[in-house]
């Protein structure tokens, strides 16, 4: 079944499967790290309780509730972007090696310990 | 043309920025003064167009422009940086495939790479950040976005007061603060009407100590007031303030897990002791007091029972009928809410009557007169209904994580965990590292924003007094720190919380000639320390 014949037929598993990605893809938006953390993970872990879920009601309600939460997230992720601040010192790896041409920034080091 | 030039020469000067730089420079400016003649040819304006794009605001092209302005600022990219004396690139000097060529070149490029980092130390490219890791929740937790996205229409659009009774403005925004009452109301198992608005939970406990003892200590009959000696600053000198109009205050010992002895606290209890005030879980130990049973001890003696819990809302299962709880404080900023707002929760079922500290248009029952803050109730509503609705998970997730951090702390030779090792709150691991200095581990460990206890207090030196009160010697309380774990902590964060603490202990106990008596087997306590 194509995608679009797929959504034009109301499939929920194809519903739940793109607000999902959606979820994630905005959870990703987050500047602060321990929010883009907490989004990624509280989406992942509530779908995953939910998993089993058959009952056809139950379904709907809670697709409700992931589509408010995906506005939630639209609006909040702008508003966290308009105010960045400098990485922690847990993000980017372990190593702290530049990786790529993406967040190439200089910073400066002053933490007293060399 | 005063107004056309300058933009005509920056555009000169964008374009002979983007020519590759082999070209010399009389050409370049030539092109320029062809560009200004040129342009001075054509239409001659006063005011120079914008383009459409740029006259309307569109917000994905306002963040990148945001983003880029902030990277600009910041600081620069390894590829155009040119090292000194060398002509190439840093990011050239990085890159290990440099060394690749010959033997030579790694010798030069490894040369190169300590010389630089000799010049470039203040520059050090990183991409990791430099903002410490929160790790304070006991003094206030990051506001939920959640909670933020409640808030926000009510600072931007629905500015109402809500006892305006006159208007649509005051009816949708009492609404809303109604609404937030009942999800606080729900969250500690109580009726919307027994909770009264405060700016915090210091006021709540100033409220309910001063009011109950002012109100009943009127007629001279009830003038006894008991609390614990690991209370917060404010409940105690509330109390202290008490005793100078003249009431009588019992402040508690604690045992060494933190608990109070609950045989104390009925040989305590005078006929004319008005209120008990015993925190439910404590700010510094994460102890939780046995509050069912005081609450019946109190209700069985009809005395009135106050408890601060504004670190166990929101984080434990609290219900103020089965605890048989009079008087409850709590606070916003404890539960990913806002800062500035707290409550107090009042029974009206025996009625608990209060002199109000704050008198004036008698809203929130004459309680607490002044107009309420409904961005700051609103947010704080929504953080509590999200704490209903979060808390197993949330829970779960601490208790995981604090279990962690909690045993591989204590595989730290010379450590011990201060409060009962059961009967605590997860999220508040307070530990002691014998022989090191608890300030300087603070300093050492400043990548990590800690707290060796309460922060009202970490401004001065003095050892934590809750610390003292459980029997803990001068040192011990020096050398305590507590690790606060919340909702947003994450696996990562608690690794190298972990991996600084080892490192950084292991590295201050070297320095320290203690440390060094106690490696060769020589008890410390045995040493007559020399007179100055």
């Amino acid at each position: 079944m194509s995608i679009t014949a797929a959504a034009a037929k109301g499939d929920t598993g194809f519903q739940v499967r793109s607000l999902y990605r959606s979820l994630l893809r905005q959870s990703r938006e987050f500047a602060l790290y321990n929010y883009r953390e907490y989004a990624h993970r509280r989406t992942r872990d509530a779908f995953r309780e939910h998993q089993g879920e058959t009952e056809e009601r139950a379904v709907q309600e809670l697709v409700q509730k992931g589509l408010k939460e995906l506005q939630m997230m639209k609006r909040q992720t702008v508003v966290s972007q308009f105010y960045q601040l400098d990485k922690l010192v847990v993000e980017g790896g372990k190593t702290g090696k530049q990786t790529g041409k993406s967040g190439g920034i200089v910073r400066q080091k002053d933490q007293g310990w060399d | 043309m005063s107004n056309v030039a300058p933009t005509v020469v920056r555009q000169a000067f964008r374009t002979c920025s983007r020519r590759p730089s082999y070209q010399t420079h009389p050409s370049a400016t030539s092109r320029i003064t062809s560009c200004i003649a040129s342009r001075s040819q054509g239409r001659r304006s006063y005011v120079s167009e914008s383009k459409p794009a740029q006259a309307t605001v569109n917000i994905e092209t306002t963040i990148k422009a945001d983003q880029r302005a902030f990277l600009n600022q910041t600081g620069k990219r390894p590829q155009d940086e040119i090292m000194p004396t060398t002509g190439m690139s840093a990011d050239a000097m990085m890159s290990p495939a440099a060394g690749t060529t010959s033997d030579c070149f790694i010798k030069f490029a490894l040369y190169a790479d300590s010389l630089c980092l000799g010049i470039l130390k203040q520059a050090t490219v990183m991409d990791e950040g430099t903002r410490p890791i929160y790790l304070d929740m006991q003094a206030t937790t990051p506001l939920d976005p959640r909670v933020l996205d409640a808030m926000l229409p009510f600072y931007t659009g629905l500015y109402g007061n809500p006892h305006s009774r006159t208007h649509a403005y005051g009816w949708e925004t009492d609404k809303a603060v109604e609404q937030a009452r009942e999800h606080i109301a729900n969250l500690i198992g109580a009726d919307p009407k027994e909770i009264i608005f405060t700016s915090g939970a210091t006021e709540s406990n100033n409220m309910s100590i001063k009011g109950v003892a002012r109100f009943f200590g009127r007629g001279g009959k009830k003038k006894h007031i008991i609390t614990t000696q690991t209370e917060h600053k404010c409940v105690l000198d509330s109390c202290r303030h008490l005793q100078d109009e003249g009431f009588d205050i019992t402040y508690l010992p604690v045992q060494n897990n933190g608990f109070v002895n609950m045989e104390q606290l009925e040989a305590a209890i005078r006929p004319d002791t008005a209120l008990v005030s015993i925190m439910t879980v404590n700010n510094e130990i994460g102890v939780i007091q046995p509050v069912d049973e005081i609450g019946k001890l109190c209700r069985s003696k009809k005395i009135f029972f106050h408890t601060d819990a504004a670190q166990a809302v929101g984080k434990i299962p609290i219900d103020v009928n089965k605890m048989n709880v009079d008087l409850m404080s709590i606070s916003g900023h404890k539960i990913y809410g806002p800062k500035g707002i707290g409550a107090c929760y009042v029974r009206r079922r025996p009625r608990v009557r209060l002199d109000p500290i704050i008198s004036g248009g008698g809203q929130e029952r004459g309680l607490r007169s002044g107009t309420l803050a409904p961005p700051l109730i609103i947010g704080f509503g929504e953080a509590a209904r999200i704490c209903s609705e979060e808390m197993e998970y949330d829970s779960r997730r601490i208790k995981k994580l604090s279990d962690r951090l909690l045993k591989e702390l204590l595989a730290l030779e010379h450590t011990s965990q201060n409060g009962d090792p059961q009967h605590r709150y997860p999220g508040c691991v307070n530990v002691s590292f014998a022989y090191v200095e608890g300030e300087s581990l603070l300093m050492a460990l400043k990548d990590i924003a800690l707290s060796s206890g309460s922060a009202c207090t970490s401004a001065s030196l003095e050892p934590s007094y809750v610390l003292r009160a459980l029997g803990n010697s001068d040192e011990s309380a020096h050398s305590s720190i507590r690790f606060g774990i919340g909702r947003f902590t994450t696996d990562a964060e608690i690794d190298y919380v972990l991996d600084a603490v080892r490192k950084r202990v292991t590295f201050l106990r070297e320095l320290s000639p203690l440390w060094e008596l106690v490696q060769e087997g020589v008890d410390l306590n045995t040493i007559q320390w020399s007179q100055h």
